[in-house]
């Protein structure tokens, strides 16, 4: 039988300060744990932590439950729970720091499409300026799921045919302007 | 920076169009040019724009996710225009989002100042962000709508779905629990609307094209309530809520496996088709779902073809 | 400072505070300073100046140096008052005003470092001694007018005004509605013993308007306030309920025969509940027991005008009065309680919780009604279509504990959400659902009433309601109401179909709260309630002298508290009045004189 108990050695109180030290993400702490941000979250039913246990995760410092969990990932950024807050927490804010730290950290499942997602889209963004919606899905197929290539292309076919499938790729002209002012940055792509 | 001449502010609405509207969403360029036309109110795309960085960007790009929107505000304060009309709900809450942050957040201030001057740009401080619901109600009125209406609406009734982030968390486009000024608008041009309690629920973004059950699951509701309370139609401003409810609708089943063959439009095109626009320039012949319906509504019998 | 023949005779005092004070500035050096001002004979630091030694120290130098004005710096005289009076109560040897400064909370460049907050503080002592050589000393306080205005009557204002009027004082109880009895007459049973509200209320109505000391008016409201040496001026504005209050003998008989045969008015009382007629008594045991017309309704003021049946059927009585005009009443009293209640918030603000847009969802206060066997339904509890719900779902915290509506805990919630779960299962039969955040039940016999909640089964969900919807996600919630909610203790998000949803409603200041504060000068606390100048002086608000509150325009409380707070605002308006006591001391910086002229 394994233990499940939670060590006081396992928090890490330090990690809590540089979360709620983010912006948006100052009043975690007054966070009274009433459970109104998982009720109104429309995925909530699908979660492994509801918001409000990710919140008191992070308050209590436990990383890599709450960067391991599905959860963030699952965050559509509807602020439903933001606006709703009693205490006015942007926990959709919280959400975007987390995913950032899972990224950072590489703490997220490789094959998990969101991302996945995220990451092509970011690169996409970072080299060209904009994105292109037919490549950015390929990529991420190509990097998940393969086999879902097949199934997918029906759809394709139907958008290109209503011209709404655009292949080229597209590019910001003065891209030299963009990449000056995103240059000031430590992201790793 | 300075330049040789002072320039000249747009005349009309300087507008962000973003990615989604030059791919899948480009019936809502279509539209909102053709609707604005109708109006008489000049829309002038913004040059050069970027990527807005939408939901995916910020989920990574701690540092640089403000600046990549505030290049867009940027390139407006440069042109002397004073708005950027965003469209799409979630270009319009990044956008928003950076206004706001640059003024609260000093880090996000200091990010953004030292970006802009590394790409000789402007820091962004003068440009209002709008959204086109807001500017149809506000600037245009339900008065100037009701006034300019050419067709009688001949469809069925419609469920106006607001989405998310174009009422969250900020409420100036429309208030955040209780949006009603889409309804309000089809109203004065003579199209019926339903009462529809799930209107800013969220459609799952993303989420549809990745984790499809999930994606499925939420469109399911929004368009199952729609019918249930009596509408043939949802009316959207997002093109993303209008990708998720169209294209996938032909997956989606309800728990009886029942489906679903419902028109999900974009409010520019219903309101411009009731204005006198044509088809094709609302990009209404794009439509994947509901196309049976649209023939009836829209076409002369001549025309129904091009719907098959 | 050489002593003066002639002149005012000052002393100075500088509190170290301990070192709250005395830990940021000099205070010798502050002692020093003032001792070289004009007029000012002795100065002197001290470690306490409240202490009794301190005091019998001060009252030597008062009798022995002949002084007639004392400056103490110090802390807030609102909290030290009592060390100070026996310096006002003529025990010294001759007549003497005080004036105190607050260095402590008033010298702001405390901050800045101790040599800016010496010069400051010496500044501010400076300013004092100035202020007090214009003052003349032993100019006595004149007597303070008989009489007390209590502004309001719910249970708070009638329990003050019985208390005062047995003490022998003269009340003029004013009342903004055409009954008193506020929003306990709303209810059946009242927590923790379920007692009966009305065996406790009526009784005290019916008294109140019978008190020989007692002048009631209802359907009044303070139109102006002014201040005299020693009294308040005020003018109540009496608006006409059309009938004649020594006439009627609450017979009903008008109200039989109007020319309304349905009632069909909403009734405010009920809250939309119950239906009225134009000419209506505001429930059976109303009082005053008489009839009211309200003119927005009545015909009898439309231009079709009205054949009157309701003059006719009151006959010689001559009750009814449809041309009783608005009367103007100006009284002098020498204090004030207010006892202006509260408002209930107004769940339109919370539309995700379906009030209006579902019509199975009803307020706390509604069910109240409902739950009164005098009440609209009778007592019955009913789903709009009149079927008995089967599931009822009871919502903590409407209106309470949130950033977006109010802040603060409204406090009687928790335990009215307690007494409703009991009632309406016992009622109904129904399961019930309460969904709370935290269970709070402090008063005496509450936590044995939330075991005997717990005993009946009635659900505990610790959780706070997101949304109340429609739409099923599961045939079982077809046709239902279904109450989304994370069970934060289960750890899993739920949805909870249910028949029934009762919104408990928090409590917020009246609408006529800041026209109120303006009339009598009182402070507001952020939330608006009625402010005191300390949390724990409750009854006495900030810098008014004689002004006194009690119950729930003071911030959220229950009927124990409400009537507790009411007693003591009628003794300290009684010790006010008449006087037996030193005057009270005011905000920081006033001189107060003593003593009264005729103890000299």
């Amino acid at each position: 039988m394994e233990r499940q108990v939670r060590y006081q050695r396992e928090s890490e109180p330090g990690w809590t300060r540089t979360i709620v030290a983010r912006p948006g993400c100052e009043r975690l702490m007054s966070c009274v744990q009433c459970g109104t941000c998982s009720g109104t979250c429309p995925l909530s039913l699908y979660m492994d932590f509801t918001p409000r246990r990710i919140i008191a995760l992070v308050r209590e410092g436990f990383r890599r439950d709450v960067l391991s969990s599905q959860t963030i990932w699952l965050c559509a950024s509807c602020y439903a729970c933001a606006a709703h807050c009693p205490q006015d927490i942007h926990i959709t804010d919280v959400m975007f720091t987390l995913k950032r730290e899972a990224i950072h950290q590489r703490l997220f499942p490789t094959r998990f499409p969101i991302p996945v997602l995220a990451q092509e889209f970011y690169r996409m963004v970072r080299r060209r300026g904009r994105i292109s919606e037919f490549w950015v899905v390929l990529r991420l197929v190509l990097r998940t799921n393969p086999s879902a290539l097949f199934s997918m292309a029906r759809a394709g076919v139907t958008l290109m045919r209503r011209g709404r499938l655009s292949i080229g790729r597209k590019r910001v002209r003065n891209i030299d302007e963009l990449h000056r002012a995103l240059s000031g940055s430590r992201e790793v792509m | 920076m300075a330049s040789q001449s002072r320039p000249q502010p747009p005349l009309g609405y300087l507008y962000f169009p973003g990615c989604s509207l030059k791919g899948t969403g480009v019936a809502y360029d279509e539209s909102l040019v053709t609707l604005f036309g109708l109006l008489g109110l000049p829309l002038e795309e913004l040059p050069d724009w970027n990527c807005c960085g939408a939901t995916s960007y910020m989920a990574i790009g701690e540092e640089t996710a403000f600046v990549l929107a505030a290049r867009n505000l940027a390139i407006a304060q440069r042109l002397g225009a004073l708005e950027l009309v965003a469209p799409c709900s979630a270009c319009y809450l990044v956008l928003r989002k950076t206004v706001d942050y640059s003024y609260r957040y000093p880090e996000v201030r200091r990010q953004i100042e030292e970006a802009m001057a590394r790409a000789g740009l402007p820091f962004p401080n003068a440009v209002r962000v709008r959204h086109p619901l807001e500017v149809l109600f506000n600037d245009v009125g339900e008065a100037r709508i009701a006034a300019t209406v050419k067709r009688r609406w001949s469809g069925g009734r419609v469920a106006c779905y607001y989405g998310c982030q174009a009422v969250r968390p900020y409420a100036e486009v429309d208030d955040t629990y209780g949006p009603t000024r889409m309804d309000e608008l089809l109203a004065a041009a003579g199209i019926p609307t339903i009462d529809y309690p799930v209107k800013t629920q969220c459609c799952g973004g993303s989420l549809t094209g990745t984790i499809a059950t999930v994606g499925k699951e939420l469109n399911c509701i929004l368009l199952k309530e729609a019918e249930r309370k009596g509408a043939e139609a949802i009316v959207t401003i997002c093109p993303l809520c209008q990708f998720n409810l169209d294209v996938h609708q032909a997956e989606i089943r309800d728990r009886t496996g029942a489906t679903f063959d419902m028109p999900i439009l974009l409010l520019p095109q219903i309101l411009g088709w009731v204005l006198g626009g044509e088809r094709r320039a609302l990009g209404l012949h794009r439509a994947i779902s509901g196309r049976r319906l649209l023939a009836q509504w829209l076409g002369a019998p001549a025309e129904r073809d091009a719907y098959a | 400072m050489p002593e003066e023949e002639s002149g005012p005779r000052i002393g100075v005092y500088v509190c170290h505070c301990g070192s709250r004070i005395a830990g940021t500035l000099d205070v010798q050096a502050v002692a020093a300073n003032a001792a070289r001002l004009p007029h000012v004979v002795v100065a002197r630091d001290h470690a306490h100046i409240c202490s009794d030694r301190a005091i019998r120290l001060l009252r030597r130098d008062i009798d022995e140096r002949g002084l007639d004005h004392v400056v103490v710096a110090s802390c807030s005289p609102l909290l030290r008052e009592h060390p100070f009076r026996p310096l006002l109560d003529g025990r010294t040897a001759g007549p003497v005003t005080l004036h105190v400064v607050n260095l402590r909370d008033h010298d702001p460049s405390r901050h800045d470092g101790p040599a800016a907050a010496t010069t400051r503080a010496e500044a501010l002592v400076g300013a004092a001694v100035r202020r007090a050589l214009g003052e003349m000393p032993g100019r006595a306080r004149g007597p303070i007018h008989p009489g007390v205005l209590v502004v309001g009557a719910g249970i708070a204002g009638i329990e003050a005004a019985l208390t005062l009027a047995d003490s022998g004082q003269h009340v003029y109880l004013v009342e903004r509605l055409p009954t008193i009895g506020g929003h306990m007459a709303a209810f059946e049973k009242i927590f923790p013993a379920l007692d009966c509200a009305a065996c406790i209320l009526t009784p005290k109505m019916a008294a109140a308007r019978a008190h020989p000391n007692i002048t009631l008016w209802t359907c009044s409201d303070v139109t102006t306030v002014d201040r005299e040496d020693g009294a308040y001026r005020v003018q109540v504005t009496r608006r006409p309920r059309y009938v004649n209050e020594e006439r009627c003998t609450g017979c009903l008989e008008c109200v039989e025969a109007c020319v309304y045969a349905d009632a069909r008015f909403p009734d405010k009382f009920t809250l939309g509940l119950g239906m009225r007629k134009p000419v209506y008594m505001p429930f059976p045991d109303a009082v005053p027991n008489v009839a009211v017309i309200d003119r927005e309704t009545c015909i009898a003021f439309a231009p079709g005008g009205c054949e009157r049946p309701c003059v006719a059927a009151c006959g010689e009585r001559g009750a009814v009065d449809l041309a009783q005009g608005e009367e103007v009443v100006t009284i002098r009293v020498g204090a004030v309680v207010l006892a202006t209640g509260f408002r209930p918030f107004d769940v339109s603000r919370t539309p995700f919780y379906g009030y209006g847009m579902y019509p199975n969802v009803y307020t706390s206060l509604e069910v109240e009604h409902m739950l009164n066997g005098s009440g609209p339904t009778g007592g019955a509890i009913g789903l709009r279509d009149g079927h008995a719900p089967r599931s009822i779902a009871i919502v903590h915290c409407v209106g309470s504990r949130d950033i977006t509506t109010n802040r603060w805990c409204s406090r009687v919630c928790c335990m009215s959400s307690l007494k409703l779960a009991h009632l309406l299962r016992a009622r109904t039969g129904a399961e019930i659902f309460n969904f709370y955040i935290d269970m709070r039940t402090p008063g005496p016999a509450f936590e044995e009433f939330y075991q005997a909640l717990l005993k009946e089964g009635v659900h505990f969900i610790r959780g706070r309601v997101a949304e109340v919807t429609d739409w099923a996600l599961d045939p079982s919630e077809e046709g239902r109401l279904v109450i989304r909610v994370e069970d934060t203790l289960l750890a899993t998000v739920r949805r909870v179909p249910v028949d029934m949803v009762v919104l408990s409603v928090g409590l917020e200041p009246t609408a006529e709260a800041d026209e109120l504060a303006r009339l009598f000068g009182i402070g507001r606390s952020p939330d608006g309630f009625f402010l005191e100048p300390h949390p724990k002086l409750v009854g006495k608000p900030g810098g008014t002298d004689g002004i006194f509150v009690a119950g729930c325009c003071e911030g959220p409380k229950d009927l124990n508290d409400s009537i507790a707070q009411a007693g003591a605002a009628a003794a300290d308006a009684l010790a006010f009045v008449e006087g037996a006591g030193d005057p009270p001391l005011s905000a920081a910086g006033k001189i107060l004189r003593g003593p009264r002229d005729d103890r000299a």
